[in-house]
């Protein structure tokens, strides 16, 4: 009986929390975000921190692709829009604006008994494409090159062949639906070659130079290394944006906020 | 009194019809939900040019939504998986039930319980590690990891249920049909593959449907080593099954991409529900044999 009673009481708490938070978000306002798809993790984890400070707003994220999220703040449909490159001259004569939040950089990794140590960014896009097929080639040993990517849709793959310019045209011998499978497919296969996100790289692989840079935050920060991308908040220049919009804007370019973005896998700007 | 247990006699009726109609429900859920959901791209792409399509680039500029090397692929990995388990998994079972002494009987029996038992990833993990690069040295591929590889790694993980199921199949065979044979001078070898055998076929066929049935719907140890790239398949080539055509891009997928995928789980619902059929064919057929 007794137990029957305390198991009451908590679903009344239960009952109580809920309708708490549910009127909370009734009442303050809501942040909508609308575009790249790679800026996931990025945004997710600033909203976590953001709604946590601040109860009464609640944040969207629209993942549509840069692209539509770029459209999605000109046509008014959503408060910041999210890109993960640089707005086009076109787009900023529509009036639009961009502020970088961070910089994604994509590390090229290759198995450490490989003696290939720097690769440039259009050899890279060669390999990838498959026209160039041997190490031999590149001043490496007599292997066949083999190529390891990620799935379709993924952030990185979609950063990686866009900066490469290698859209749609990578001839991959595996596509892994992690960074840690391509990390551990490369470190277990010496003529391997994959990508994978700056921030979450392990000793078991090497890290290639890119035409002599070595990848780091200093060098993604001041543009040197070239396989980066800039995840960019997009806005509308002549118009201000909600109180609350303004409020998560101001906090994700904080510096408080770059701890936060750093944990997610990206450079914050600051 | 006698009132009272009568309601709860009710009661408790009650609770386990619910308990019932909830597993039936999840069923009614799943397939109704798979059809919906599954539909309309088909309808948009075509039923021939998806079934029958050879490219898949569900993320290009101009996408295209062919799924036939994943169909193709799964046959041919499952085909793969039963060409190897089934002769190792029934001779295994004719050992176990019929000519094993006791002590080996159950030592046995015990690492093939627990090889079902091992969760599909560390199945996965350890092909990954270990079988991918040693494919890669044997035949001195380039890379290792490919249909070949996810071939072994079913036929290892539908063993057991190949195993388990035929030897109760074969235990189940009356005595007196193999002493019968015995009294007329066979031996052994002989009365338990001209005898037992025989009388416990659909019993094994049972088992056989079972592990196709396994090693069609398994995914994540077979993504692990298969390279998931969409080729059409080849024995030592990256290939990408039916499951894991679904398993890899799901998380990022959206609009028709995203449709498409789940007109691919409805396809491997379709495959699944075929080998189900076959499998309640196969122990009908083998209860009324019994009777």
């Amino acid at each position: 009986m007794k137990f029957g009673k305390k198991i009451l009481d908590l679903g009344l708490m239960g009952v109580l929390a809920l309708s708490v938070l549910a009127g909370c978000g009734g009442t303050g306002g809501t942040v909508s975000t609308d575009g790249s798809t790679s800026m996931e993790k990025v945004i997710g984890a600033l909203k976590e921190t953001f709604e946590s400070e601040n109860k009464s707003i609640s944040v969207t994220y629209n993942p549509t692709g840069s692209g539509s999220g770029i459209t999605a703040v000109a046509e008014g449909r959503c408060d910041i829009g999210l890109s993960s490159r640089d707005l086009k001259d076109e787009e900023i004569a529509q009036g639009l604006e961009g502020t970088v939040l961070a910089y994604d950089g994509i590390a090229i990794i290759v198995n450490p008994e490989n003696p290939v140590a720097d690769l440039d960014v259009e050899t890279i896009g060669r390999i990838f494409t498959g026209e160039i097929t041997n190490w031999s080639d590149v001043g490496g040993a007599d292997a066949e090159i083999v190529l390891i990517g990620r799935e379709a849709g993924s952030g990185t793959r979609d950063g990686f062949e866009s900066i490469t310019g290698t859209k749609d045209n990578c001839k991959y011998r595996q596509e892994l639906t992690s960074t840690g499978d391509v990390i551990t497919t490369v470190a277990g296969n010496p003529a391997a070659v994959g990508y994978a996100s700056l921030a979450s790289l392990k000793d078991s692989v090497k890290t290639l130079t890119v035409g002599g840079v070595t990848p780091s935050d200093e060098t993604i920060k001041d543009g040197s290394y070239p396989v980066q991308r800039n995840f960019v908040l997009v806005t509308k220049k002549d118009e201000t944006l909600s109180p609350s919009a303004q409020k998560f804007f101001d906090y994700i370019t904080s510096e408080e906020a770059a701890e936060v973005i750093k944990n997610a896998g990206a450079v914050p700007v600051k | 009194m006698k009132n009272r247990k009568a309601a709860f006699e009710r009661f408790v009726y009650g609770v386990f019809l619910l308990i019932g109609l909830v597993t039936v429900g999840c069923v009614l859920l799943i397939t109704v939900y798979l059809v919906i959901a599954g539909l309309p791209a088909i309808r948009e792409i075509g039923l021939v040019q998806f079934l029958f399509g050879k490219v898949w680039a569900s993320t290009a500029a101009e996408p295209s939504y062919g799924i036939l090397p994943f169909i193709l692929t799964s046959v041919y990995g499952t085909a793969g998986a039963i060409v190897l388990g089934v002769p190792v998994g029934f001779l295994t079972a004719v050992y176990l039930a019929k000519l094993a002494p006791k002590g080996v009987k159950s030592a046995v029996g015990t690492a093939v319980s627990l090889l079902a038992g091992i969760p599909s990833v560390v199945y996965g993990l350890v092909g990954m590690i270990v079988l991918v690069p040693a494919i890669r040295e044997a035949f001195r591929l380039p890379d290792g990891a490919s249909l070949f590889a996810a071939i072994i790694v079913l036929a290892v993980m539908i063993l057991p249920s190949i195993v388990k199921v035929s030897v109760t199949a074969l235990e189940a065979v009356p005595k007196e049909y193999e002493d019968a044979s015995l009294s007329l001078g066979a031996t052994p070898v002989e009365t338990y593959f001209r005898v037992s055998v025989p009388a416990a076929k659909s019993g094994i066929a049972a088992a056989v449907v079972l592990g196709v049935g396994r090693a069609i719907g398994e995914a994540m140890a077979v993504m692990m080593v298969c390279g998931n790239v969409a080729n059409m398949p080849s024995l030592f080539g990256s290939v990408r099954f039916l499951t894991t055509a679904v398993a890899t891009e799901m998380s990022y997928s959206s609009g028709l991409q995203r449709q498409a995928l789940f007109s691919i789980a409805l396809v491997l619902f379709l495959f699944i529900m075929l080998i189900n059929a076959c499998l309640n064919f196969f122990l009908k057929r083998d209860k009324e044999g019994a009777k």
